[in-house]
């Protein structure tokens, strides 16, 4: 499309992106703020993540990540995390098309995978902590549990939230406010997901050989 | 021009989609299936040796970059229209943060660990 044709579609007033066209609506401000939120919240990990990269090798002579990890189990982690993140979407999507059973259907797998990623996050832990690898053993293990700890809480106050929003949604039908919760939960629910990758990577695969 | 062609107009934020309804959800699909691709391919690759073996890591992390494309274009569906700019600035600023954050930290501890000289490790006390 040429810049003629663009200019007989859009009004000068709605210049696009560029502060033009006066305040953007709601939605659009709300999401952004969220988004600029979810940024922060990358930095957030990023000092977790070279904390853990510079620690990774600091085990004070006591277990390794390639004695700790069951890869089979950070494989089952893994999917769970990338279902619930697809049934977070398709959630998102009925609730656009207010289709109410949809929404309730992928809402039930979203936070069951989410609750099984935690259930198996927490037996691991449990498992390491109970062979003596917690978190004060050594700079390792207490990089590790720093920084898939708070990806786990993180996914715990999501599946909190996700649960408070089915019942917004159960409550107050699908008004313009709730889809834009319900907006800005997927897009946390994603950024986890995007998270996940950098632990999966850096901590299970990279550190597992 | 009425009703939702509004929008057309506005910016768009990450995670809103303005397709057909049907290709919404092929979008997810279709992420889903790339992200599974790209996820067993780094499993794959750290636990066989089809890769050079000094090469691993840095092959894993291609393969997570991929991924997290794969998640920000079809998940969070962020595009390269003109409507996205801000949110792409925002994402760019943010990245260069988490590079500067990780990549700087990461140097500067192995040069001291290079330059620190050797420590008693049992001295009495």
């Amino acid at each position: 499309m040429s810049l003629t044709s663009v200019a007989d579609f859009v009004p000068a007033e709605a210049a696009r992106g560029r502060g033009g066209g006066g305040p953007a609506p709601t939605r659009i401000v709300v999401a952004y703020g969220f988004w600029i939120f979810l940024l922060s919240d990358f930095i957030l990990f990023s000092g977790m993540f070279a904390a853990y990269a510079a620690l990774s090798d600091k085990t004070a002579g006591g277990p390794t990540g390639r004695e700790l990890f069951d890869l089979r189990n950070v494989f089952i982690e893994t999917v769970c995390l990338l279902f619930s993140s697809y049934t977070a979407g398709l959630g998102a999507l009925a609730g656009e098309r207010r289709r109410v059973d949809q929404f309730y259907l992928s809402a039930v797998f979203t936070f069951v995978l989410g609750a099984a990623f935690l259930v198996i996050e927490c037996s691991e832990f449990a498992g390491m902590v109970g062979r003596g690898a917690g978190p004060s053993r050594s700079a390792f293990l207490s990089a590790f549990f720093t920084l898939v700890g708070t990806h786990g809480a993180h996914v715990t106050s999501g599946l909190l939230w996700f649960a408070y929003m089915v019942a917004q949604v159960a409550v107050k039908g699908f008004r313009p406010h709730v889809l834009q919760r319900l907006l800005c939960f997927s897009l946390f629910w994603h950024a986890l997901d995007i998270v996940w990758i950098g632990v999966l990577t850096l901590v299970y695969l990279i550190g597992a050989r | 021009m009425d009703g939702d062609d509004v929008y057309h107009l506005h910016d768009r934020t990450p995670g809103v989609r303005h397709e057909e309804p049907t290709a919404d959800f092929w979008t997810y699909t279709a992420g889903l299936g790339l992200a599974i691709l790209l996820t067993v391919a780094s499993f794959v690759v750290a636990q066989t040796n089809l890769l050079w073996a000094p090469g691993i890591a840095m092959g894993l992390i291609v393969l997570a970059f991929a991924q997290i494309g794969v998640h920000l274009v079809f998940f969070l569906h962020m595009g390269s229209g003109p409507d996205h700019t801000n949110n792409i600035l925002a994402l760019a600023f943010g990245m260069l943060i988490v590079f500067l954050v990780i990549a700087g930290s990461v140097w500067i501890i192995a040069n001291l660990n290079t330059n620190m000289m050797a420590m008693p490790m049992n001295t009495p006390r």
